[in-house]
């Protein structure tokens, strides 16, 4: 049959498209557009300055050395838990299942509490006998790094288990049957098959962990030049008044964040290939 | 009276799907909609029920003229090829919906829904959810919530295309005792040239937008007013000059006036029907000439793989053109 | 009906094949490894929440909940989610409805909009409400330290939930549900209220009970907003945060357990409004 087609446009239509529009203008497109404009206020100035002070350039390193970290650390877990929450049966399979989402729904700041209430270097339940073995966890990038790979958890996990459902096992059934062992299966089947959702979960993960700023903030401690991230920097600055810093450190951090959805918007499968 | 179409014109942009279509469906029958997928046939039907609008031209219902009334107001009951159940009522809910929308008396909407579900045999169904049925069962509660409305017309798109082989043929059969019983106007749209065969009064074929052939069954599968609705119809093969249906071919072994001869290159058995191809001794059209007869036939005739037969039409046959 | 099909309730259902194998030895340390780092993560410091929130007892809780300052912050903080949230519940639903329905240039532009607020860095997010609603706003509008930036502020960060649970749903809906409604004499306004919103109410839900949780549990878009002022626009999350740099963990605690409590309450209360609403229909 040919195409159905739409419903006719109604003054409903129009009304609707545009609340819609003034809504998400006014909520992000604009403010957002507004920090862009304040970074080039005075040209290249405001990127300048922020690129040649020393606690703002060590704050983005340790950022990206923190983020790359975590996302590591939760791609390797994520795939991991994936497949043993879709392909395996095991005694509190539901339960793991469902705790796994905990870390989205819990404030920064009591992760940040949990996490210094377990590794706090002298109160700590762990954190005391770590320090004796010479790791310090609390104040450290250790501790910036555990804050970090809390809150991006699941995004990976919830990216990959959808999938993993939908392509079933047939596939991986039919290689061992071509004698495929369980590494080759993986390696040469179900990843290639995973792919896209997974790339989608790394890029969602390394958007969170860049922007971390309340779980990092009890964690860190939040010594310029030590142990202070981008997200910290960008307090700090602006507070002490050099707002043309912030900003420039800000629209970084934007830039990084819009491009990565960029990035998750051309892959996202379409479900409805819309001529728009 | 029923159904009168004159002069339907739908365009999907430079798509023509329909055009200019004169119909006069008369009351009380049940017509099909026949023809292959993309004919337009399912377009034009939206088009009666109102739920899509045609280019130009009007649609009258029982007299009235409802070209331009909104599907809402036009008493069309409407049935979808996958149901569209409402999910989250029962199977009770979803007959009274359309009765509830009329603000019809409580105890009236109750009487109405128990009736149906009768009718339909879902009585100890009426309190499931649609997800709790089988295809056939869905189709049959589509069926009643249409049926409740009392509409003027029936109207259903591709009923049973989405229900298997077996579930199919006893709905389709179904159809046609329910209608004998409830005697509305019906128009149901199918590909399937089987079942229009069997289940209807009259027959539409539609073909590119266009109507092809208008009749009885009888009509159309005797007389068909053209090639495509004598090859839509059922299986043809080409006997010399003419096109004719396999089983309508006279076959023997034995030398006698014919308008082909062959050898029998291909033997398939399918149940008491076998479907023979003869490939023929004239040059100038060596495609395989289809055979069909019966097994008792072919015993009979003495006929077996590899055989040297004569091939004519039966006596009274006309081949239908060439 | 002469030989009818009747599948047992359910049987018609659709059932994922079931293909999950037993662990073999390999997985068995996998799920070991897994699972001990997940503790290590994230179960341990939780349970050490809750923990150090019961040790003080009784009197604790009530001690931190008595503290005028902490009872405004939670007030204001739960208040202040409900509010957005029954936005989000209208405007989320009203942007998806857009996004899937409405066709015009520009769409694609919306949809990455829409995931901005997800992405952003949060106190990235603060300064960006700060440069529009702020004191140097270009339209005159200064909501900073007021009651209204907290409000602004959850506003921002909480968009694409609702958006996001309603849109896949709403792509689903068979558009033949809706004409079925209208060959029975619905009308656009009936269909919407009897077909469509129950059909949807699930992830409605779903939508409202995470921008909900995630609301109460918000800090880095308020901290160059909101301006942190006792009594007036500070957050549960702020006074956490106080009680841990002035060393009373078991305060801190007290308040965070509260607040998992809070978004508990809320999810079981917005499952059971669903199912009643869903059922009326």
């Amino acid at each position: 049959m040919p195409s159905r087609i739409r419903q006719p446009k109604t003054a409903g239509t129009y009304v609707r498209r545009g609340l819609v529009i003034t809504y998400l203008f006014l909520l992000v497109a604009w403010p957002v557009s507004l920090v862009v404009k304040h970074t080039f206020d005075g040209g290249l100035d405001n990127l300048q300055t922020a690129l040649s002070d020393p606690d703002v350039v060590f704050a983005l390193q340790l950022t990206v050395y923190v983020a790359v970290w975590a996302v590591v650390i939760n791609t390797v877990f994520g795939v991991g838990v994936s497949l043993l929450l879709v392909r395996y049966n095991f005694p509190g399979r539901g339960i793991l299942s469902a705790l796994i989402d905990l870390p989205l729904s819990v404030s920064p700041i009591v992760v940040g509490l949990a996490l210094l209430l377990t590794y706090g270097s002298t109160n700590g339940l762990l954190g005391p006998s770590l320090k004796d073995a010479g790791i310090q966890v609390a104040f450290a990038p250790l501790g910036i790094i555990l804050a970090t790979a809390f809150v991006s958890l699941p995004l990976v996990i919830r990216e990959l288990v959808p999938v993993l459902h939908e392509i079933g096992t047939d596939q991986e059934q039919a290689a061992r049957s071509l004698g495929a062992g369980p590494w080759q299966t993986f390696r040469r089947i179900t990843l290639p098959s995973v792919k896209w959702a997974l790339v989608y979960g790394v890029v969602l993960s390394l958007a969170r962990s860049l922007g971390e700023f309340g779980a990092v903030k009890i964690m860190s401690g939040n010594i310029a030049g030590q142990t202070q991230t981008a997200t910290l920097s960008v307090e700090e600055k602006y507070q002490d008044f050099q707002q043309g810093t912030a900003y420039a450190t800000s629209f970084l951090l934007a830039l990084i964040a819009v491009a990565a959805l960029v990035v998750v918007s051309v892959l996202r499968p379409k479900e409805s290939p819309d001529g728009d | 009276m029923g159904i009168e179409i004159r002069g339907i014109n739908k365009f999907f942009g430079d798509f023509v799907a329909l055009e200019d279509i004169n119909l006069s469906i008369p009351s009380g029958q049940l017509t099909a909609l026949l023809g292959p997928s993309g004919g337009g046939k399912s377009t034009l039907l939206r088009i009666i029920a109102g739920l899509e609008s045609s280019d130009s031209g009007t649609v009258e219902i029982e007299g009235v003229d409802t070209t331009n009334v909104p599907a809402q107001k036009r008493n069309v009951g409407f049935v979808f090829q996958h149901y569209a159940a409402f999910k989250h009522m029962t199977v009770a809910k979803n007959i009274a919906f359309g009765l509830e929308i009329r603000k019809r008396p409580k105890q009236e909407v109750k009487d109405r829904v128990q009736e149906l579900l009768k009718l339909v045999h879902l009585e100890q169904w009426s309190d499931r959810l649609p997800s709790q049925l089988s295809g056939g069962q869905r189709q049959r509660m589509a069926l009643a919530r249409a049926l409740a409305i009392e509409p003027s017309v029936l109207l259903l798109d591709e009923p049973f295309g989405a229900l298997d082989a077996k579930v199919r043929k006893e709905l389709r059969d179904w159809l046609r005792r329910l209608h004998d019983e409830v005697h509305v106007t019906t128009v149901f749209v199918t590909h399937d040239q089987e079942e229009a065969l069997e289940v209807s009064d009259s027959l539409v074929v539609i073909n590119e937008g266009r109507i092809e052939q208008i009749g009885s069954p009888d009509d159309l599968y005797d007389r068909p007013a053209s090639d495509f609705v004598l090859s839509f119809l059922g299986p043809v093969t080409r006997l010399g000059d003419h096109l004719i249906r396999p089983h309508d071919i006279e076959i023997s072994r034995y030398e006698q006036a014919a308008t082909a001869t062959g050898k029998i290159s291909r033997w398939t058995r399918v149940g008491f029907e076998i479907r023979l191809e003869v490939t023929p001794d004239d040059t100038l059209h060596p495609d395989p000439i289809q055979v069909v007869v019966t097994r008792a036939e072919a015993t009979a005739l003495g006929l077996h793989d590899g055989d040297q037969v004569w091939l004519r039409p039966q006596a009274g046959v006309e081949p239908v053109r060439g | 009906m002469t030989t009818e099909i009747q599948p047992a309730p359910g049987a018609t259902r659709k059932r994922r094949v079931r293909s999950a194998t037993s662990l073999t030895r390999s997985s068995g340390i996998g799920l070991g490894l897994a699972v001990t780092w997940f503790s290590l993560l994230v179960l341990i410091p939780l349970a050490l929440v809750v923990i150090q929130s019961a040790d003080g007892g009784w009197q604790t809780f009530r001690d931190t909940l008595t503290n005028s300052q902490t009872a405004a912050a939670l007030r204001l903080t739960v208040t202040q989610a409900l509010i957005v949230t029954l936005v989000n519940v209208v405007f989320g639903t009203l942007i998806a409805w857009v996004l899937v329905r409405d066709h015009f240039w520009g769409k694609r532009i919306l949809e990455v909009i829409i995931d901005i607020p997800f992405a952003l860095p949060t106190i990235v997010a603060g300064l960006v409400l700060l440069s529009l609603y702020g004191p140097d706003s270009p339209i005159g509008i200064n909501v900073a330290n007021t009651e209204r930036s907290v409000f602004l502020a959850l506003l921002f960060v909480t968009l694409p939930f609702v958006v996001r649970t309603v849109e896949p749903v709403l792509l689903e809906l068979d558009p033949e549900v809706e004409e079925a409604a209208a060959s029975l004499g619905a009308s656009r306004f009936t269909t919407l209220r009897r077909i469509l919103l129950p059909a949807l109410a699930p992830a409605i839900t779903a939508g409202a009970a995470l921008s909900f949780a995630r609301g109460i549990s918000e800090y880095g878009s308020l901290v160059l907003l909101s301006g942190n002022l006792p009594n007036k626009t500070e957050v549960a999350s702020v006074r956490i945060l106080t009680y841990i740099e002035n060393g009373n963990e078991a305060a801190a605690a007290s308040v965070a357990v509260l607040l998992l409590g809070v978004a508990l309450i809320a999810i079981i209360l917005l499952q059971v409004l669903t199912s009643v609403v869903s059922k009326r229909a």
